[in-house]
Order: C-alpha cells, then structure tokens, then sequence
C-alpha cells in the first residue's frame, strides 16, 4: 500500500536512497541539496541503512570517493548542488569515462557570481555534456520516482553509467507537497541486489582502474562510450514501464501536455512545468490551441523523439532558466533547434530565459510568452528570438 | 600486435588481465644500448638487481644477456657496474652505430 504524505521535495529524495539502502555515501553539505544529505546521515546515525557515509572535506573529494567506492564494487551515492557540482567537475568525466553507475541528486541552483543560493538549472546544464545521464523532476513525486529508478538504469549491463536527478532548488527541495511512497520493501525488490562488474575489491580476479590510453585507443573508447549513450532511451523506457507496474505512475522520455492536436506550445524542464500546464489549460479553455513538452531524459537528449513530438507545431517556445553564455540560446533551446533542424516543415522557434537565481516564474509569464507564440503563429514574424523575461530595464 | 575495435573493448578502459605490461615490448624506446663486456663481469648481480624493468636475464644463477625487447636503455645497470680492475662490464652504445 502506498503511503500518502506531505513532504519536500528534499525528505523525499531521502527516503528514497534510504530506502535502497546503498553501500557508501560520500557527501559534502551545500545550499538547498544540505537538508537532504543531513536526513540521509541521520538514518546512518539511527541504523536504518547499512551505509559506510564519508565525511569529506569538499565535493572534489565527495566524487573522487564516490569513484573509488564504485570502482571497488559498491552501490555508491552522493547529491550536491551549485558551486559543489562545479568543484565535482574533473571527476565527473572520471565517473562516466569509466563507467561507474553513481547516484547523485543534484538540487540546481544559479551559479557564482554574483553569489545566489536560489533555484536555476545553471549548474546541471553547465555538467550537460559530462556523460552522465540526466533525469529532470518537476516535483517532490517526480524527484522521488526518479531516484529510484536512476539506480535501475544506472547499473543496467548494457549502460553502466553515473545518473543526476535534477530538481529545483528551494522550489522543490524545501517546499512541502503531497506525495506517495512506496514500501521499502517494494523499493528494495525493484532495484534489486546490486551487480558488481569488474570490482576491485574481487581479488581472485585482479583488475586495473585508470590507465593511460593513448591516441591509438583514445577515439576506440569515445567511440564505445557514444554506443553506449544510444542506449540509454530503451533502458529508460523498459525501467518506467516496469515503475508504472508498481506504482500506476507513468513516465517517458519526456512528458507531453495537450500537444498531439497544438499549434503553439512550450518546451520547460522542471518545476516551472506544473505553472505552464495551467496556463496551456487556460488557453485552451479561450479556444487556442496550446501544448507542453517537459523533457525528463536530458541526457543523452532523445533528439529523434522530441522532433516528432514537436515537428507539427506552428511556434514554440523554449524557456531556460539557465544561460548558454556564448552570445548564442539557452541549452534547452540549443538541443530543440537541433532535433527540429533535419524537417523540412517545422515551427519557428524562439527562447526566453526565466527565473534565474530563483526568480519567480509567473502564470503571467507563460501567458505572455503564449500570446506571443499565437501572434507568431498567425503572422509568421518573430521580433525577437531571444529575450529575458521578467527583467527589468 | 592487432589493434582492437570499439565494439571489443572493456567497459571504462579496465584492464582485466593482470600482469600484461609484458605485451608491451618497450624495448624501441631506446635511443642507447648497454652491452656486456664478459671478460669484466664479475658475477655480482648488480645489475639485474638494479634494473627497473626485468631486462636483465639470470640463468643457473649467473648472468645472461640482456632483453632487448624490455631495455628501454636507462644506463642504470652501466652505472652501477663494478667492473673488473677499473673495466666496466657493461657499456652505453648509441643506437644505430
């Protein structure tokens, strides 16, 4: 029986590595994923999980145990935020490169400088190109859901790969709002025994970790390692599918929203999802026909799939709540325009950034921008196709 | 030796066979070679103690020739020689003369 509870987004993630019960955590304290990691000690202090908890003196070193731990054999876990995903940076692409299926929540908030502690995707879209898998949640049931499917798919034999779940800062993490658990035990059979391959610690057959490899293999394990990228979409729809078994929930690649019959609609990642699709819902009543699209699996980005989902649109509009500071679009933006770009018939496209360091996203916002959207739709002329909105002049 | 392809590689680069360095024949690294002088060896052993890789050969406790294939041409084993009456037992050679 599942139970009902009212939580934040950050309890919720808790219970869901508790209730895994992982082998090691390594975790250093930051602003908002701190309460999460501080929950988590607590069931380590109460014995409610077996875990070994590192205390480390920073994140560069929270990854760098989390590496050695995975490589050795263990379920391995940490979550961080901000400044502490940027510290992790070297080992990020330590963890993916070779292959270690590590857990970490990451709670975005907005990047120094100027400092903020508030919710902003800079910091997991900036960690995008790392080889990690990302899953994006809009809130405390999503962040917990896909928690415990990340293990699933992290330690499948074909991915063996490390997996963020993204959820925002303070929007999600601290505030309170109704969920459902699932029974530990239901949990526990779900992930199942963790699957050692090649562990270090299995000394009858003794293994190297690390070495050099130079240019006449160098491109042979890049290679391997996009191969294995191509994977990802069908582990990840086979773990949903067995997850709505158990829980009625359904997830995909990414959620669509009205879109099947939309001429105009929004692509939003994360909490800012839940406000558009009451928006999309008002237009709708008005007689416009407005979609969503809130991609999950952000990486690898499932680039065929969303370009069929959005190919009929007449305009979109991707809302960033991160920059791209390379004078060009948003992250987001830059992944649709890429899975739109090969059709011949597609919507014009245009980007708004939003929210940054926790800015409030508004139902007035996506209204704007949707107003905006139908008179693209209609005259075909775009005034701008990238802009801040909610800032002042 | 044949070099493998993507598809038969293992996953994150871990080498899963120990003790394999010695498919690696390092030995055309040198651009220096010791050669061994018998008459002023002295049996002493220094130099197989000596030498950072194994590329000195002892056969029924005595000295052998080096190999070759592993020597990456240090010089170490030629310092360290003690020789016989001031003669050293091994010396550099530039390669290629």
């Amino acid at each position: 029986m599942a139970k009902i509870v009212a939580i934040t987004g950050n309890e919720a993630v808790a219970h869901a590595l508790r209730q895994v019960d992982p082998d090691v955590c390594a975790a250093y304290p930051i602003t908002p994923q701190t309460d999460m990691m501080q929950r988590f000690s607590s069931f380590v202090s109460d014995g409610l999980v077996k875990t070994e908890l590192i205390l480390v003196e920073s994140e560069h070193s929270a990854m760098s145990s989390c590496v050695g731990a995975s490589a050795a054999g263990g379920r391995v876990i940490t979550a961080t935020s901000s400044q502490g995903l940027a510290l992790m940076w070297e080992i990020l692409f330590i963890a993916s490169g070779t292959r270690l299926p590590i857990i970490m929540p990451v709670v975005n908030r907005a990047l120094s400088a100027p400092l903020n502690i508030h919710g902003d995707h800079s910091d997991a879209m900036g960690a995008r190109d790392t080889g990690w898998i990302q899953l994006w949640s809009e809130n405390a049931q999503e962040a917990y859901d896909n928690t415990i499917q990340a293990f699933r798919i992290a330690e499948h034999m074909d991915i063996r790969l490390p997996v963020m779940i993204c959820l925002d800062g303070f929007i999600i993490s601290h505030s309170i709002e109704r969920m459902e658990y699932l029974e530990d035990e239901e949990v526990r059979n779900f992930v199942g025994e963790f699957k050692q391959l090649n562990p270090l610690l299995d000394l009858g057959h003794p293994v190297s970790y690390g070495p050099l490899i130079l240019p006449d293999y160098y491109m042979e394990y890049r290679k391997a390692q996009d191969e294995v990228a191509s994977k990802v979409s069908s582990v990840v729809l086979e773990v949903a599918e067995d997850f709505e078994k158990l829980s009625g929930r359904k997830y995909g690649l990414f959620e669509t929203y009205r879109l099947e019959d939309a001429e105009i609609g929004l692509v939003i990642v994360n909490s800012a999802a839940g406000t558009s699709k009451d928006v999309v819902d008002e237009f709708r009543d008005r007689g416009i026909k407005a979609g969503l699209l809130k991609p999950r699996l952000y990486r690898p980005f499932p680039y065929k799939e969303t370009g069929e989902a959005l190919k009929h649109l007449k305009a979109v509009c991707v809302l960033d709540r991160a920059d791209a500071f390379g004078g060009s679009f948003g992250p987001v933006y830059l992944d649709i325009a890429t899975s739109l770009y090969q059709y011949k018939k597609k919507p014009i496209l245009i980007n708004k950034i939003y929210g940054l360091g926790g800015r409030d996203y508004l139902p007035e916002h996506a209204e704007l921008v949707l107003n905006e959207l139908a008179e693209i739709a209609k005259t075909g002329t775009v005034k701008s196709y990238k802009e801040y909105i909610s800032v002042r002049e | 030796m044949k070099l493998k392809g993507w598809k038969e590689l293992t996953p994150g680069a871990v080498i899963t066979e120990a003790g394999n360095a010695v498919q690696f024949k390092t030995g055309s690294w040198r651009s220096f070679k010791p050669v061994w002088i018998e008459e002023n060896c002295i049996q002493c052993l220094f130099c197989w103690l000596y030498c950072p890789d194994m590329a000195i050969k002892v056969r029924d406790g005595k000295r052998a020739e080096f190999d070759y294939d592993y020597c990456k041409g240090c010089g170490i084993c030629a310092l360290e020689c003690p020789g016989r009456k001031g003669n050293k037992a091994i010396i550099m050679v530039e390669e290629g003369k």
